[in-house]
């Protein structure tokens, strides 16, 4: 290889010398706020709850029923691009005026930008969500997990099914205050319905496509899928 | 057998001034000896324990020099499971299976202290020791122990296995399968889970 390396711009919205710095001096709170959060203000008049900045990250709390609309805008705009969704998690504080925070991670790869989303959800209603599957396709297995740790429901979501926990799980959510932390039920009560489970119970049909090629599957398998052998019941 | 006072499971008696070579013993002591000196282990590694059992089997610490240097990926294959690390109750029904598996004579060893234990985790998402699912016959302390003391773990094994008796069925006893429970495997469904097996056409299917 000959010549002198050459950045690699492949997709950026930024000029090709405009090298990442990694920031310093920071505040704990202020300074300068993601573009974003004041073209959403002037597009989205009322969805907006507040914008924070902690520690040179823009945390923009959105009205929960429009979180679609807004992180649709997000990703097509030309000038915002969140082409990535990093994470989608929640909050549950201890302080049980507090509500539930949802939290979505997004990045801005053409822009090498940062933003975080917030969602308020009082305690009194059903905790629901839209899902932003349509929009990021990742965000099948991570709001699986969110469900399945919190029990926050990801409306429009094609297979909302626990993740990390088999299916058949009773005991609830995990990462709630209220979860003890060794389970709700006795060692041999847990261990008893956790080996009653079909081993093999961990993918759905749409998971195998074996569900378009149904027919052509060996006589035995079919009838063994026909009978419910997926959900180990 | 019984009560009867055992004779010495080492003895071996030989004569080298004759021409024939030959060696009398006892056949205990023969089939006990191939076996401890060939275990075969099935590894079922799933945290840092995994780490120091590598560390065992590779060339430093040798696993080899015990006749353990074949690792054995399929169940089927394999004289001991040795679970390293922290089995949660994902994984139950799944190393419960694995057990199930493995043929006869089998042996296992409980690797650290959370395979044993459950050690510090204890959560709701974590089965506080693998005798809850699978007997066990050494257990092997430490966090994660170093390669020194799963070696002194397998010596142990290898010397439990020396000293059993081939009319002791006792040891070998196992419930037997019973089809109307939900632990039941039918040979169908060993077949598929055994899909990719041994390196022979006639190996890949379970008894009818």
């Amino acid at each position: 290889m000959t010549g002198k390396f050459e950045t690699v711009s492949a997709g950026s919205a930024l000029p090709a010398n405009d090298a990442p710095v990694t920031p310093h001096g920071i505040p704990h709170r202020g300074g300068a706020v993601n573009p974003a959060a004041a073209a959403l203000g002037a597009s989205f008049p009322g969805a907006i709850v507040r914008t924070e900045v902690v520690w040179g990250e823009t945390t923009i709390i959105v009205v929960p029923g429009r979180i679609l609309e807004v992180m649709q805008w997000l990703h097509d705009d030309p000038d915002q691009r969140y082409d990535f969704l990093s994470d989608v998690t929640a909050v549950e504080y201890r302080d049980l005026d507090r509500p539930v925070e949802v939290v979505w991670h997004l990045r801005s790869l053409p822009f090498r930008r940062f933003l975080r989303i917030k969602a308020q959800l009082p305690r009194n209603a059903p905790l629901q969500v839209p899902s932003v599957w349509s929009i990021w396709k990742s965000a099948d297995w991570i709001e699986r997990e969110c469900y399945d740790m919190f029990g926050i429901r990801f409306v429009g979501h094609p297979d909302l099914r626990r993740i990390l926990m088999w299916e058949q799980y009773k005991e609830g959510y995990p990462l709630r205050k209220d979860f003890p932390l060794r389970g709700r039920f006795s060692r041999s009560e847990q261990l008893r319905q956790a080996l009653v489970q079909n081993p093999e119970a961990k993918y759905s049909m749409e998971e195998l496509s074996i569900a378009d090629a149904f027919e052509d599957l060996p006589e035995d398998m079919r009838r063994r899928i026909g009978s419910g052998e997926r959900t180990g019941e | 057998m019984g009560l009867a006072s055992r004779p010495d499971a080492r003895t071996v008696s030989y004569e080298p001034q004759g021409n024939e070579g030959w060696v009398a013993t006892r056949l205990d002591f023969l089939v006990n000896w191939g076996r401890a000196n060939s275990l075969w282990p099935m590894p079922f590694g799933t945290a840092c324990c995994a780490i120091e059992f590598m560390a065992t089997a590779a060339s430093r610490f040798d696993l080899a020099r015990f006749g353990m240097e074949r690792m054995s990926f399929s169940p089927r294959q394999a004289d001991v499971l040795i679970c390293a690390g922290r089995v949660p109750f994902k994984l139950a029904p799944i190393i419960r299976r694995i057990w199930q598996q493995m043929p006869q004579p089998k042996w296992c060893i409980s690797m650290g202290a959370c395979a044993s234990t459950g050690g510090m985790f204890d959560n709701y998402a974590v089965v506080q020791g693998i005798d809850t699912i699978i007997p066990v016959d050494v257990y092997v302390p430490g966090c994660p122990p170093r390669p020194e003391g799963l070696i002194y773990g397998i010596r142990m094994l290898q010397e439990k296995v020396l000293n059993e008796r081939r009319m002791d069925n006792r040891l070998r006893d196992e419930m037997s399968p019973d089809p109307s429970s939900q632990l039941y495997i039918s040979p169908a469904a060993i077949d598929e889970l055994g899909e990719p097996f041994g390196n022979s056409v006639h190996q890949t299917r379970s008894a009818p």
